[in-house]
């Protein structure tokens, strides 16, 4: 979609709202190298929000809004969730079907607008909290990671059941007392990243938001691979502050501990030789362009 | 079917990639020619999906469809279906139709039996989220101990999800049904799913005469850009549909919200009845109207209900027919208008339920005219001498011998 649709008819602009107005004066659609630097000086993708106070899913939503190399050609995807509370003020179309089923929707929307729009690029990011990716949506993401779909699955990892008040999930801590755990989780924290780059992503990467220029760098790695070469997966540590017993300011410090040296959210990313040829390749083309600039 | 000259849509009369004329659904359906030929319900989906101009089609293995959907496949190497798969279960295939149909796809697939219980979650998603999916459900047994046999249960879990379903009795019901689902389904004031359903084996396996309208000519495509709600494909401004996310908050406009939409999804199915009218010639299909005794019901229970009819006239004995062409919209009315002279209603199923002599008694005065049966279940054939045997059975013990044989 092109800047031209967005554009407000003159007649009109008196009562448009001002956010929309905003979007037309100030967003960022169409700039090559938009990113997290964006953040406060154009319009965001994503204004209000009713999550906790300090949440770091909240920084993660607008760090990964700010990182798509062309929000004007994304759709999202995403399950339900504290993210649900999010999409309905996400300024890029977004879907909010099942509880699980993302994965497969987003394969049949990137099919539909590849047979809808064979010329253009149009980009699907799934963005799921851990029991939507790994517990009832495991299926149906990891078959469509086996079936090489081009999209990104983005899983906010916050180790448990958050919205529906701190249960036990899949991608939480041996060990971790919580509710449906009253013991203590008796099983290891799922380890997705592995099972996704043996299930076929070309990119994989896990982080936590504690760095806004790491998310902007993997996001719109994760974005571009997926576009030319094959699926790619981030999970990205979004503690729920809440449910660990922390305080509204304490979320940063808490995912620095957890990115910290042999910590589990310590940064690794896998990538094929293919996809980082593409990387490559593409930096390049950029370095070349810089010069050929300069020198005129 | 407007819209379709602006937005890029390919125009009446122009070819598709395939040398085939997008033909207005009218003229296709009321004015081209038809060449008959003999098929299986399987070979006839195809046929039928072939003139669809479908973009996306999911598949997935189950008896009795399994058939159908490898055809689909067929078409989609051939290049009449814009984009084939085979999901990996059939919760999974109705989320991929979603995501299709978010997208702005025209989508096509099929199930059964248990599969479509697999799927359930996702019909009313496909109602509340107004996409106008076409599933065809060759509905089978969905009891335990495990059984693929014809039996039409699945249908009763349908009938409140929201969606369109129209019962087809016959091959040539389910060709037009396929296509003429799809321009009542998207219509921009229904614009919802819609099951086409036929009764697995009876109609899948079996050989039929159909009229088949040419095979050089499809219905126009979907138009995404008319939908009441906003295609999923960034080609429109993303507003912020909601300031403040209604959907867990516990508050009196977030009920209301979600109550007015729903009535709205069953406003939408009631608004199909027009459309649905004109293509398929009325909703019910009446023979002898003026009988005291009435047979009534749904899919191939029809076709041998006309057998029972046929007998009983051999007998001297005039039974009148009610065949039912939409479980949703129910025609209320026309129910009520055509069994307000009957005396005995009989309503012949394949399920052990008897879900639809509910709906009827449901619409009609003096229910107690209504014979819930005769039912077969779990893959047994209804000959018409049982149907006959019991009307007879009954009006004996009503007392109402004479009219049999007077």
């Amino acid at each position: 979609m092109g800047r031209e649709k967005i554009q407000i008819n003159e007649e009109f602009w008196d009562i448009m709202p001002d956010d929309y107005k905003d979007l037309v004066n100030h967003s960022t659609y169409g700039k090559t190298d938009r990113g997290w630097k964006d953040v406060g000086s154009s319009t965001e993708l994503i204004a209000e929000h009713s999550l906790c106070a300090g949440c770091p899913e909240s920084i993660a939503f607008r760090h990964i809004m700010a990182s798509m190399p062309s929000p004007e050609d994304t759709v999202m995807v995403g399950s339900t969730g504290c993210t649900s509370l999010v999409f309905p003020m996400v300024a890029v179309h977004n879907i909010h079907s099942l509880f699980g089923n993302q994965n497969a929707v987003a394969t049949g929307l990137k099919r539909a607008l590849n047979v809808r729009f064979p010329n253009k690029n149009k980009d699907v990011i799934v963005l799921a909290g851990d029991g939507a990716t790994v517990d009832i949506g495991l299926d149906m993401t990891l078959q469509s990671w086996f079936r090489g779909e081009r999209f990104t699955t983005i899983c906010f990892d916050n180790e448990l059941y958050a919205n529906t008040g701190g249960q036990e999930s899949g991608l939480m801590q041996k060990g971790f007392v919580a509710k449906m755990a009253p013991v203590g989780k008796k099983f290891e924290k799922v380890r997705l990243p592995e099972i996704a780059r043996e299930s076929g992503c070309a990119y994989v990467a896990v982080l936590t938001t504690s760095k806004p220029s790491l998310v902007e760098r993997v996001v719109r790695q994760a974005v571009l691979i997926a576009r030319e070469i094959g699926p790619t997966y981030l999970q990205i540590y979004t503690p729920c502050i809440l449910e660990i017993g922390k305080q509204s300011m304490e979320g940063l410090q808490e995912m620095r501990d957890a990115e910290a040296a042999g910590e589990r959210f310590k940064f690794r990313e896998f990538i094929t030789p293919e996809a980082q040829a593409f990387i490559d390749d593409m930096a390049a083309k950029k370095k070349a362009e810089k010069l050929a600039s300069a020198a005129n | 079917m407007g819209g379709h000259e602006s937005n890029g849509m390919p125009q009446i009369g122009s070819m598709n990639k395939k040398g085939q004329i997008i033909t207005d659904p009218s003229e296709l359906f009321f004015l081209s020619p038809r060449t008959q030929a003999f098929l299986t319900g399987s070979e006839v989906i195809k046929e039928a999906v072939k003139r669809a101009s479908v973009d996306f089609s999911v598949a997935y293995p189950i008896t009795p469809q399994s058939e159908a959907s490898s055809l689909v496949g067929e078409l989609y190497a051939d290049g009449y279906v814009g984009d084939y798969m085979r999901g990996e279960s059939e919760f999974a295939v109705m989320g991929q139709c979603a995501g299709g149909a978010f997208g702005g796809a025209r989508v096509f697939t099929t199930t059964a039996g248990p599969g479509t219980l697999r799927a359930f979650e996702n019909f009313p998603m496909w109602a509340g989220s107004r996409l106008p999916i076409e599933v065809v459900f060759t509905v089978r047994g969905v009891n335990s101990p495990l059984s693929i046999q014809p039996d039409t249960l699945e249908i009763a879990f349908m009938l409140e999800t929201g969606m369109l379903l129209w019962h087809a009795e016959d091959a040539q019901d389910l060709f037009d049904f396929i296509l003429k689902g799809y321009i009542v389904a998207e219509q921009p004031e229904v614009h919802l799913p819609i099951g086409v359903i036929c009764d697995g084996f009876f109609v899948t396996h079996t050989k039929d005469m159909v009229l088949m309208t040419p095979e050089n000519r499809v219905i126009p495509h979907y138009n995404p850009y008319a939908s009441p709600v906003t295609c999923m494909d960034m080609e429109s401004p993303p507003v912020r549909m909601m300031r403040d996310p209604f959907v867990m908050k516990s508050n009196y406009i977030s009920y209301m919200t979600h109550a007015s939409w729903q009535l709205e999804v069953r406003a939408a199915i009631e608004r199909s009845r027009k459309h649905t009218i004109q293509l398929l010639d009325g909703l019910i299909e009446v023979e002898n109207p003026d009988a005291e005794i009435m047979l009534i019901s749904s899919g191939t229970a029809v076709s041998q209900s006309r057998e029972a009819v046929r007998l009983f006239r051999d007998q001297g004995v005039k039974v009148g027919l009610v065949k039912i062409k939409t479980i949703r919209p129910f025609p209320a009315q026309e129910v009520r208008e055509a069994l307000k002279n009957a005396k005995h209603i009989f309503v012949p199923e394949f399920n052990v339920a008897g879900w639809m002599a509910k709906e009827i008694k449901s619409v009609i005065d003096r229910s107690e005219r209504v014979v819930a049966g005769p039912h077969v279940a779990g893959g047994m054939t209804m000959p018409p001498e049982v149907i006959v045997e019991e009307i007879e059975r009954s009006l004996a013990l009503r007392g109402k011998k004479e009219l049999i044989h007077g």
